[in-house]
């Protein structure tokens, strides 16, 4: 006998969900969002779900806030296969997917403390490129140096 | 080969550079060795400003005299008395110097400030050295060097030896190597002085393919080149790793015994205890010429970038 699935949490009426974030980095996604539980914002957090395409991951509903897209971008850093569905009357509006940007600007440290960057970090923004998505890899463009996904995660959150 | 391609250009570093550039800027250096009477005072009307923010003799000496021999004035930046002592950043201090001259020279401790003074300056910018990273005129004389002596880059045989880590020049001379076909190049160097992860990955990008060794005896006999490196103990973030390493290689006449015939070491300088200086009599020693050859790549250099240079 089949054994029937059931949802751990209920629908929205309004608000966001974003499916696909990275195992345990929930928290770090809330964190990005400004902890919209403590002005009273319904949150739902579900973690470490099974899922066909991660293995596992964590899956959020927060209700009546939508991401701006600065928001979205840094979402990608934390959680690069996450999707963001937009709810409008328990009906998806509009879907997005968490890209990473193939520049971030200002908002990652390098990690060489001999880098420009940073003995300069007060008349001089950070830049990174993208190198690759999966694994998360961003090269800063003064050192060369590569930020992991580990280590970007462990700045944004 | 055109002079175009150098013309108003920063040299950040040789990675930036083809194959013909580098060979029209040795054609260049060629003129100035061999027939120094030529040499015309082709920037006369031009100030070259020199900003050393570490210490530097052979990078800020040559530079200011290929400047002179050229006819150019120099503006020397001393750090230590400007006010950069007060705190003024790289970027305001790069604009004064962009205002006041018509090409900047320049050393920094931190990697990738060559790029942000470029990104700052309408003139020209010389990166002569940055940290651990680029120190590309070093390269390119470190090249003209092995050309001249050896009459050929390709199909040699090279050793980098010592601390491939933090030694910039090492790094550079690989990049630049990179440009040209070398036979075999062999990297040799306790496992803590081995490429960084981000020097490993444009070796691989760039083509180059290397052999990691613990020891030079086991290829000094097949060897044309033996690139010998400084412990670089200011760049080293722990002072206990540092004197891990320290004395960890040592080039001597007795260590030469087996080295190929006609083969040359160059060292980038100055030494310290990595090479004897009993070494300095035996016909392998290239390290004094290569450091003099930096006179005229630095006026090739400063000629091609300033000459027709658009402001």
């Amino acid at each position: 006998m089949r054994e029937k699935k059931t949802m751990l949490v209920q629908k929205i009426s309004d608000g966001t969900v974003i499916d696909h974030i990275t195992a345990g980095k929930a928290l770090s996604v809330l964190r990005l969002l400004g902890n919209p539980q403590n002005r009273g914002v319904t949150v739902a957090l579900v973690a470490n779900v099974g899922s066909s395409k991660m293995g596992k991951k964590d899956i959020l509903k927060v209700g009546d806030i939508e991401l701006t897209d600065e928001q979205v971008q840094k979402l990608a850093l934390i959680a690069p296969l996450a999707s963001v569905n937009i709810i409008r009357s328990y009906r998806v509006l509009k879907k997005k997917n968490a890209v990473p940007p193939k520049t971030v600007l200002g908002v990652l440290g390098c990690t060489g403390a001999t880098c420009v960057s940073v003995r300069e970090k007060d008349s001089v923004s950070s830049v990174f490129s993208l190198v690759s998505s999966s694994p998360l890899v961003y090269r800063c463009k003064y050192c060369g140096r590569d930020l992991t996904e580990q280590e970007i995660s462990a700045q944004l959150g | 080969m055109s002079r175009d391609a150098w013309s108003g250009r920063d040299v950040l570093s040789i990675l930036d550079f083809s194959r013909p550039d580098i060979e029209l800027l040795f054609h260049k250096s060629n003129s100035f060795v061999d027939r120094p009477q030529l040499t015309k005072k082709s920037l006369s009307d031009k100030i070259v400003a020199t900003a050393f923010f570490e210490p530097s003799t052979r990078t800020r000496l040559s530079f200011t005299a290929a400047a002179l021999k050229l006819g150019a004035d120099v503006l020397d930046l001393s750090p230590e008395v400007s006010s950069v002592l007060k705190g003024e950043s790289l970027p305001d201090t790069i604009r004064m110097l962009d205002g006041y001259s018509d090409i900047i020279v320049m050393r920094h401790p931190s990697e990738g400030a060559a790029l942000l003074a470029s990104e700052v300056a309408s003139v020209p910018i010389i990166n002569g050295g940055d940290g651990s990273q680029h120190h590309p005129s070093q390269a390119m004389l470190d090249l003209f060097t092995v050309k001249r002596l050896k009459g050929e880059i390709d199909g040699l045989n090279y050793a980098v030896v010592g601390d491939i880590r933090y030694a910039r020049a090492a790094t550079s001379f690989l990049f630049g190597l990179a440009k040209f076909k070398p036979g075999a190049v062999h990297l040799v160097s306790p496992e803590s002085l081995r490429p960084r992860s981000e020097v490993k990955d444009t070796l691989k990008r760039i083509g180059l393919r290397t052999e990691q060794h613990e020891n030079l005896e086991s290829v000094i006999a097949d060897v044309d080149v033996i690139y010998l490196t400084r412990i670089q103990k200011e760049r080293f973030p722990d002072q206990n790793e540092y004197e891990k390493v320290k004395g960890s290689y040592r080039i001597s006449k007795s260590s030469l015994a087996n080295a190929k015939k006609g083969s040359i070491i160059l060292h980038a300088l100055p030494r310290t205890n990595e090479l004897a200086h009993e070494v300095d009599a035996l016909p392998n020693a290239a390290y004094m010429k290569q450091a003099r050859f930096g006179l005229p790549i630095r006026m090739a250099l400063l000629d091609l970038v300033l000459g027709g240079a658009k402001r």
